[in-house]
């Protein structure tokens, strides 16, 4: 919870992980790959505020305390959600596993919110894995990765006739949430990885399903925009985008903020810190605080109140995961909150 | 490949370079490395940073160094820039051979083998490509004609002109600017149209003209495009930075503003 001028905000935060990438969990023969991996993490850190950054060693490995103090003790988080990358083939145990969060978790009650993953290219294996997730964590929700490297194949789409089994599958096992997360290997490797056309047809396909586009699309959020425009079932994941932008580049955050606005709209948004990038403390107050600067190039962009703040900071994701929000968080009016999820 | 030795000039003399005769000035180096672009942020490769050094021997034997943002940035478009850097070095008169090398990347084998063998992509990425970059690369320039009708259409909207009465303007109706010259070489790279006479709004998939009925999307999705393409050249300035210690690209420059 976060309170500001007399105002209450419930805060989910929707993107958020816990994972283990010490040296001691690095695979051999993929160091360079695991290394890289999260030095490419810790440089996003940098581009939040300095006194927030931490050590790589730090970074590369952060303990449960450090998690409950950052998001929950600090971080005015409610409940939080683990999305789990799993990246077998460079970490031994896995980067940050349904398991490993589950676990950490269970000493936590009701703080978490445990979604799973699958992968297309993992056959049958992969369904009964889903499946056995599904039924023992509770998850409503999968994180999909779609450049994780699998045995020679460099990524997939969303499209690809295996992902849509699983999808069916998932919707089947009573997943309501895919948060979908872009990088930059696909296969074959001619094709711009990043493209997200693929979730506007799933988005066709399986009604049924929301998808969280998480980081909006970044570095695509012109093809996001476009996509998000034109299915009701689409949402914009702001993990990156106010992690990375808000403090590091004000102007440009704004530009973003006001297109996402226009475009996706308020009731679409949801906030995401993407520990342990970044710590939601600084970001939660940020935002709140925020507004365009008072310049006639922000003119036409709509305008994001208090109420638009309290939506995009936990109750969007709240009426995505199902989570009980007291009264007192609600916004006044009800009607201010859009049904319909 | 090799390019016959001419004598070359001896006008370089900024600090660090290695000035020679004959073989081609390291300036020369530069100016050729200034014409490469990052394909997505559609800006030089020096601007941003991401030229390590830059040196020649006295035998024109010229050396690059290439450096991204992160170890995981994507694959195809780095060996576009690390490509189109080894034939703009190896053009230059002044130089018998060019080596380019990326540094710190995932794919940096793949990438400069390929490059320094003429591989192509398909080649160099054995098994994980089918085509080479012609469509990507068409598909990022189209991206840039949005964002550069953006950038030369929002002065004249924010001057008060009617967005309706953008779509019988052609391009040598505009005042001259740097966007509206880039915005010219991007559409002439396309194969459409940009002489005086060309239509300022025109799709830049097929090179038809707007629609009126189209305009406003028109340039909301121009604008976006704009936006979208900074916010992910400021990110990738700042990652660079963060990766490297701040420490300065050969030819970098340091937008306005933020």
């Amino acid at each position: 919870m976060y309170e500001s001028n007399g105002e209450k905000y419930f805060i989910v935060d929707s993107h958020m992980h816990y994972w283990n990438a010490a040296p001691d969990n690095w695979v051999p023969g993929a160091e360079q790959y695991a290394k890289g991996w999260i030095e490419c993490f810790h440089a996003y850190q940098g581009l939040g505020p300095p006194e927030t950054h931490w050590s790589i060693e730090h970074f590369q490995s952060y303990s449960e305390d450090d998690l409950m103090k950052d998001v929950f003790e600090d971080g005015h988080v409610d409940v939080a959600i683990f999305q789990p990358t799993d990246l077998k083939e460079w970490y031994k145990e896995g980067f940050n596993t349904t398991e490993k969060n589950a676990e950490m978790g269970k000493k936590h009650p009701g703080k978490f919110i445990y979604n799973t993953n699958f992968d297309p290219r993992d056959g049958d294996l992969g369904l009964e894995k889903l499946k056995a997730n599904v039924e023992r964590y509770g998850s409503i929700g999968v994180k999909l990765y779609t450049a994780e490297w699998n045995n020679g194949s460099r990524g997939y789409k969303l499209s690809d006739p295996a992902a849509y089994r699983y999808l069916e599958a998932a919707q089947n096992l009573g997943i309501k949430n895919v948060h979908v997360h872009k990088g930059p290997t696909i296969w074959p490797l001619d094709k711009d990885a990043f493209d997200v056309s693929d979730i506007d047809h799933c988005a066709t396909d399986f009604p049924e399903l929301n998808f969280i586009i998480e980081h909006v699309g970044l570095p695509r959020i012109e093809d996001f925009c476009f996509m998000a425009t034109q299915e009701p079932n689409v949402y914009a994941g702001l993990s990156v985008v106010i992690g990375g932008l808000m403090h590091a580049r004000p102007n440009f955050f704004a530009k973003v903020i006001g297109e996402l606005l226009f475009w996706v709209g308020e009731d679409k948004m949801t906030f995401g810190s993407d520990y342990g990038i970044w710590e939601p403390k600084w970001q939660i107050e940020g935002f709140v605080d925020w507004d365009f600067p008072d310049r006639e190039e922000f003119s036409d962009f709509p305008r994001l109140g208090i109420a638009g703040k309290k939506k995009i900071l936990g109750l969007n994701a709240a009426r995505l995961y199902g989570i009980d929000v007291p009264a007192e968080y609600q916004l006044k009016d009800d009607t201010q909150l859009v049904a319909g999820a | 490949m090799t390019a016959p030795v001419t004598a070359g000039s001896a006008r370089s003399t900024a600090p660090g370079v290695t000035d020679v005769t004959p073989g081609a000035p390291r300036a020369d180096l530069l100016r050729a490395l200034e014409t490469v672009r990052d394909p997505e942020l559609d800006e030089p490769i020096t601007s941003l940073g991401f030229v390590t050094s830059c040196t020649v021997s006295g035998d024109g034997d010229a050396e690059i160094r290439l450096r991204l943002p992160t170890y995981f940035c994507a694959p195809n478009f780095a060996y576009l820039m690390v490509a189109d850097a080894y034939d703009a070095v190896s053009a230059l008169p002044g130089v018998r051979r060019a080596e380019v090398v990326l540094e710190d990347h995932f794919a940096s084998d793949a990438i400069n083998g390929g490059v320094a063998a003429q591989a192509g992509f398909v080649r160099s990425f054995d098994g994980e490509a089918v085509s080479e970059l012609h469509e990507l690369r068409a598909n990022f320039l189209r991206k840039a004609v949005m964002a550069g009708t953006d950038q030369v259409c929002r002065p004249l909207l924010a001057a008060g002109k009617d967005p309706a009465a953008l779509l019988a303007m052609t391009l040598g109706e505009l005042p001259p600017s740097r966007a509206l010259e880039r915005l010219r070489q991007r559409r002439a790279d396309l194969g459409l149209s940009a002489d005086d006479g060309a239509a300022l709004l025109i799709d830049p998939s097929t090179g038809a003209p707007v629609l009126p009925a189209a305009v406003p999307l028109h340039l909301r999705k121009a604008r976006v495009t704009a936006v979208s393409i900074e916010a992910n050249s400021g990110i990738c300035r700042g990652m660079l930075r963060h990766r490297y210690n701040n420490t300065q690209g050969q030819g970098e420059t340091v937008p306005p503003g933020d």
